[in-house]
């Protein structure tokens, strides 16, 4: 008797907190996928609050959940989340490591960015157009790199946390034919995370 | 016999040494820390302030007023509530395919998962173990507790 009691009370404290999985819409609208697999039961949420729980039996227990039942039970968690990484573009006069005009706001933007964030990582990845050599838009995709890294030090981000790479006229936005001059494949983007 | 013996340990001294670097890559960085944050790395305890490295093999930890929020090098976001433990398995990630695996554990508490570019590149690359359920991510908001 004592024994069967104590089954009893274990397997009730074992119900008591089961696992849990819910899956939410994302930020842009659309809600994913999570298989959960249960020793050999496997359940697939795929619809906004979906959620899954664990059971004794091994056969999880599925249902649907909602915003405000998450965020009692998920919201220390939830309020952590850190924010999204984000990219910038900013683009360059031919030939030059100089700024366009519009780009000038861009700039602004990332530098009010970078201020804002917690522990802020970031990556400069230099471009060029396919006007001049090779060797030429390895050398200026760099200098463009070098001129945002530089922006971004002299408004006090740790250099360290900044890191340099250059593309040259490989990784065009736009594909051109050699010689072309273009716009739009005259940039720098900035990763922050 | 004993210069044998000798080499051998220097030998093992040097796969230890070798391992250790190895998994001591960094992965993923704190972005906010609340209460009491901890990293458990090797036998250490380790302060988690909001910046700090965060690398494979390592256990995030927070106390009964604490949560905590990382970003990974693929764009993953973690973020832990009070009373958690999270133990990131592994993590590897190319930069230039974006191949790679991410597994964690949840074992106490709970977990809120944005996941990143290695989710988005390969649906069964990411996953989260509960003590009792394994999640295969494929994409890209949810959340999850840790039973007792």
């Amino acid at each position: 008797m004592r024994v069967l009691l104590s089954a009893v009370i274990v397997m009730l404290t074992a119900c008591a907190t089961p696992d849990v999985a819910v899956l939410l819409p994302g930020a842009d609208g659309k809600t994913g996928a999570v298989a959960v697999k249960q020793k050999g039961a496997e359940a697939l949420l795929d619809s906004p609050y979906a959620f899954a729980q664990s059971r004794l039996s091994g056969h999880p227990r599925t249902g649907h959940s909602n915003a405000s039942e998450v965020q009692r039970s998920f919201g220390a968690a939830l309020a952590s989340m850190p924010p999204a990484p984000v990219s910038f573009t900013v683009y360059f006069l031919s030939g030059s490591d100089e700024f366009t005009d519009e780009s000038k706001v861009e700039v602004e933007k990332l530098l009010a960015e970078m201020a804002r964030r917690p522990a802020p990582e970031i990556t400069v990845i230099g471009h060029t157009d396919r006007v001049g050599t090779q060797r030429m838009n390895d050398d200026l995709s760099l200098q463009r790199a070098e001129r945002v890294r530089e922006l971004l030090a002299k408004s006090g981000i740790d250099a360290g946390k900044i890191t340099v790479s250059a593309r040259g006229e490989r990784e065009p936005l736009i594909p051109t034919a050699d010689d072309v001059p273009e716009p739009r494949n005259r940039r720098v983007e900035v990763n922050v995370r | 016999m004993k210069t044998l013996l000798h080499s051998s340990a220097l030998l093992a001294f040097c796969f230890a040494l070798s391992s250790t670097s190895v998994s001591a890559a960094e992965v993923g960085k704190i972005k906010v820390s609340t209460g009491a944050v901890y990293i458990e790395r090797a036998a250490q305890r380790l302060p988690a302030p909001v910046g700090a490295e965060v690398l494979a093999s390592d256990t995030i930890v927070t106390g009964e007023n604490g949560s905590a929020g990382i970003t990974f090098i693929d764009n993953s976001r973690l973020s832990i509530g009070p009373n958690s433990v999270l133990a990131i398995d592994r993590l590897n990630f190319d930069q230039t395919t974006h191949d790679g695996a991410f597994d964690t554990s949840l074992k106490r508490g709970t977990l809120s998962v944005i996941s990143g570019k290695i989710a988005k590149r390969s649906p069964d690359a990411m996953t989260v173990r509960t003590p009792s359920m394994i999640l295969g991510v494929r994409g890209t908001e949810f959340v999850v507790r840790a039973g007792e």
